[in-house]
């Protein structure tokens, strides 16, 4: 298993991000995060869906979502040199003594405080889902009052377009998904 | 043309070459069923029950290979749909479901009879729409039947709102033509994949053709049976591709799965190429998947390419139209006979060939497999569709009888839905008036429906429902005997007097508990002129041998445990089935074949007369 983070295209009608959700839902998909957004094109929007999977999942992952009918491309960056970019506002317990050590880290990554008051800061984090990660974790230790995170959204690198056919099954990937035995279904 | 929003509906389903359609009028549907007088063209069958105008629609789709439509209101009536669609759904069959809704502005106040039915049905549709202004109805009922019918089949629900009906909206039927940018219908396998797929089918040894709905779906019966003849590649049928192979025909072993054919079984856990031809690796047919199939490479031709890998991973995916795929592969696949391997499935069939049918006591009682195979006897030079509900009859119909022709069994297998059949038939009937259509059903799966007689009383059509009446829920009877230590909890099951019901309804009942009726029972249901109920009363406890208990592998099947088999009283010749034909002609290996029915006179070899007492598996 492994996070796979894949791109949809898809057109910005009601009811798609439901259908997507259920897609994921009842095909037993395991999502990490899910964002929307508008795209240059209008009437298209633009999901950044990271999925737990392993590489023959994250196919069936592609093909599913290929299959509906709303979606109109599918792109797996996860192979594909990328950027990788999420939001973290933190709002962290502060003392005289840690707001200090705080703004330093803040400082280290790269972080901004965008509000104050005399018990805590709200401390805003960009960067990608790992150091936004690594961000919460030390703040932990001063006590983190509230945290919000925006779930990835990702690019390729470079002009290259990618393709806009939807890739063909590969069959190369070898057994690592096979299900256990116990999980099939067994009704009469 | 202005015309109103339910007027629209009529002129489209005109368009697209709708007869007939079942549904159920109501509050949110009452303007369509209005403006229904103005389209006589069109039959409208009044349904007992909206589920059974989703069988009907499904029975219609199967029969004729067009799609379906079934009509109902909001909130209750949509909601009765849904097992229908789930059914067509996991089925592939093309039906468009149209259902009212509330008026646009009350949406999202639960007002009377409002349910978010494009919500609900989301997961048992291909596509479902939501219609609030009349101007968009006849896009949607356009790509609704587009989508249905193209690439995978499946279902297609339309939800129109009542004052989207009502209103009226310019009706543009070439304006209305389906925008799909996203929908991709096909796809086209690389030449690469060719190459290697063809590359190991001719250097095969143990090849094996598994065969699906999906070479129905494109109608390509005669180019795997030339494949399949020219490589010299035996060929077993899912459940689904049953009468998509002809059971006449040497190169059919016939059905693989649960309770498939234990040689076929065996077969596909020797092969050393499985080619699966538009069919999806259900655990019903696969077994446990760890031991599935372990010394063959996979080759996976279908049109849907999430079903590649999903259960069985494969060697090399053909993704697309089986027409096509076939098209380019045939002409690289070298002639070949694999006698050696034809041999080998000729000698486990001399062993396995003990059909249940010969071994079953001759002593006037009445058993399932006796009445459905003097059943296929009787009806087989007739132009006959039978339509199977779920459970024990269902496997045996499909064991014991053999269909010759694409399209001549409907039956519900990815879901299972009890009560589909006799709905299902009744559909069946209108797509084919011309054809004998016979309803085998349960007395469980039966009184799940049998309010839809009303309906076939009501139109004046002949459907010959044979319910073969065990007095239990016997399928899952035979799980509890197997793996419940026969503790029978909720599974003996009373019913009505079935010939009485008949009459109830001013149709013809008959009853019949004696082999030797048989004939005589069928030969009257024939003659008489419209549908006919048959109460056949068979024996309690049978069960459906062999058995591949839930999860386990593929060729550790049950069997019919040696006490059981009276083979001696040799009074059963006449229902011995057919000499086994065993290869393709113009081979030297003919003797195997000869031998085989000979072989079959031995009991089948008692394995564990019980299933697994309880296993891992029986968790439900
Ligand atoms: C709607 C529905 N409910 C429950 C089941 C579970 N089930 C599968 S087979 C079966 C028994 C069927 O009994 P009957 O119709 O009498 O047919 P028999 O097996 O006796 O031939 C049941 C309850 C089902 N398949 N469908």
């Amino acid at each position: 298993m492994a996070k796979h983070t894949l791109i949809a295209y898809v057109e910005d009608v009601p009811g798609v991000l439901n259908r997507v959700a259920s897609l994921f839902r009842r095909r037993n998909f395991n999502i990490d995060s899910l964002t929307v957004g508008r795209t240059e094109q209008p009437g298209v929007s633009r999901l950044t869906v990271v999925v737990d999977a392993t590489e023959a999942g994250a196919r069936i992952v592609e093909a599913n979502l290929y299959k509906l009918v709303n979606v109109l491309r599918v792109d797996d960056l996860t192979h594909k040199p990328s950027l990788f970019r999420e939001l973290g506002l933190v709002k962290v317990r502060v003392t005289p003594e840690t707001r200090a050590q705080v703004l330093q880290l803040t400082e280290v990554f790269r972080a901004r405080v965008v509000d104050v008051d005399e018990a805590t800061l709200v401390i805003e984090v960009t960067g990608t889902p790992e150091k936004v990660g690594k961000f919460e974790l030390v703040l932990q230790p001063y006590g983190i009052v509230e945290i919000v995170r925006t779930g990835a959204v990702a690019m390729a690198r470079g002009h290259e377009l990618m393709s806009a056919a939807p890739p063909l099954v590969r069959t190369d990937v070898g057994a690592d998904h096979h299900t256990d035995a116990s999980g099939v279904s067994m009704s009469v | 043309m202005k015309l109103t929003g339910a007027e629209i509906i009529w002129e489209c389903l005109q368009k697209e070459g709708v007869d007939v359609v079942f549904g159920y009028p109501g509050g949110a549907i009452l303007p369509t069923y209005d403006a229904m007088t103005k389209y006589p063209k069109i039959h409208h069958v009044l349904v007992r029950h909206e589920q059974g105008a989703t069988h009907m629609a499904d029975g219609y789709a199967r029969a004729s290979g067009k799609v379906g439509v079934a009509i109902a209101t909001s909130g209750p009536g949509a909601t009765n749909m849904i097992t229908g669609i789930a059914t067509a759904m996991m089925d592939s069959s093309p039906i468009v479901c149209i259902t009212g809704q509330v008026g646009s502005k009350a949406i999202g106040t639960d007002a009377f009879q409002e349910t978010d039915v494009t919500g609900v049905s989301l997961p048992v549709t291909k596509h479902n729409y939501l219609v609030t202004r009349p101007g968009d109805i006849a896009r949607a009922i356009r790509e609704a039947f587009y989508i249905a019918k193209s690439g995978r089949p499946g279902p297609v629900l339309v939800d129109i709102t009542k004052d989207a009906q009502q209103m009226t909206a310019e009706f543009d039927w070439e304006g209305a033509a389906p925008r799909l940018p996203g929908y991709r219908p096909s796809y086209h396998a690389p030449a690469s994949e060719y190459e290697r797929a063809a590359e190991l089918i001719n250097s095969a040894k143990r090849p094996l053709i598994l065969a699906g709905q999906g070479i129905l779906k494109s109608g390509t019966t005669d180019e795997v049976l030339k494949l399949a003849k020219d490589a010299g590649i035996p060929i077993t049928t899912t459940l689904l591709g049953i009468g998509v192979i002809p059971a006449s025909s040497p190169l059919n072993l016939g059905m693989m799965g649960m309770h498939g054919e234990a040689w076929v079984n065996q077969a596909i856990q020797q092969a050393d190429l499985l080619i699966a031809l538009g069919m999806r690796f259900d655990d019903r047919v696969t077994g446990n998947l760890k031991t599935y199939a372990l010394n063959a490479k996979k080759i996976h031709v279908d049109i849907d390419p999430s079903e590649i890998n999903k259960n069985v991973p494969v060697d090399i995916a053909l993704i697309g139209d089986l027409r096509e795929v076939l098209a380019v592969i045939a002409p690289q696949v070298k002639k070949a006979e694999h006698a050696e391997w034809w041999t080998t499935i000729n000698a486990m069939r001399g062993d396995a060939a003990v059909r249940d049918i010969q071994s079953l006591p001759d002593n006037g009682h009445l058993y399932a497999a006796h009445v459905i195979n003097d059943l296929w006897r009787l009806t087989q030079k007739r132009d006959t569709i039978v339509v199977t509900d779920v459970g024990q009859h269902q496997m045996w119909e499909a064991q014991y009888y053999r269909h010759d022709q694409p399209r001549s069994l409907i039956t519900s297998g990815g879901l299972g839905t009890m009560g589909f059949a006799l709905p299902a038939a009744i559909g069946a009937k209108f797509a084919c008036p011309e054809k004998d259509v016979w309803v085998v059903c349960g007395d469980g799966g039966f009184q799940m429906t049998s309010c839809e007689l009303a309906t076939a009383e009501q139109e004046g059509i002949k459907v010959n429902v044979a319910i073969i009446n065990n007095s239990f829920l016997g399928m899952v009877r035979q799980w509890q005997e197997f793996f419940y230590d026969k503790r029978y909890a909720a599974t003996p099951m009373t019913g009505p007097d079935f010939v009485k019901l008949a009459e109830a309804y001013r149709l013809k009942g008959l009853r019949c508990n004696k082999r030797s009726d048989v004939k005589a029972t069928v030969d009257s249901t024939l003659a008489a002129k419209g549908t006919v109920v048959i109460d056949f009363v068979v024996e309690k406890e049978d069960t459906v041998f062999p058995m591949v208990p839930a999860g386990a592998d593929l060729d550790k099947m049950i069997r019919r445990p040696k006490q059981d088999v009276m083979l001696e009283s040799g009074s059963d010749k006449d229902w011995e089935m057919p000499a086994a034909p065993v290869r393709p002609a113009a081979n030297g290996q003919a003797k195997a074949a000869v031998k085989a029915p000979k072989a079959a006179k031995k009991p089948a070899a008692a394995v564990p007369s019980r299933g697994p007492k309880t296993t891992k598996s029986n968790r439900r």
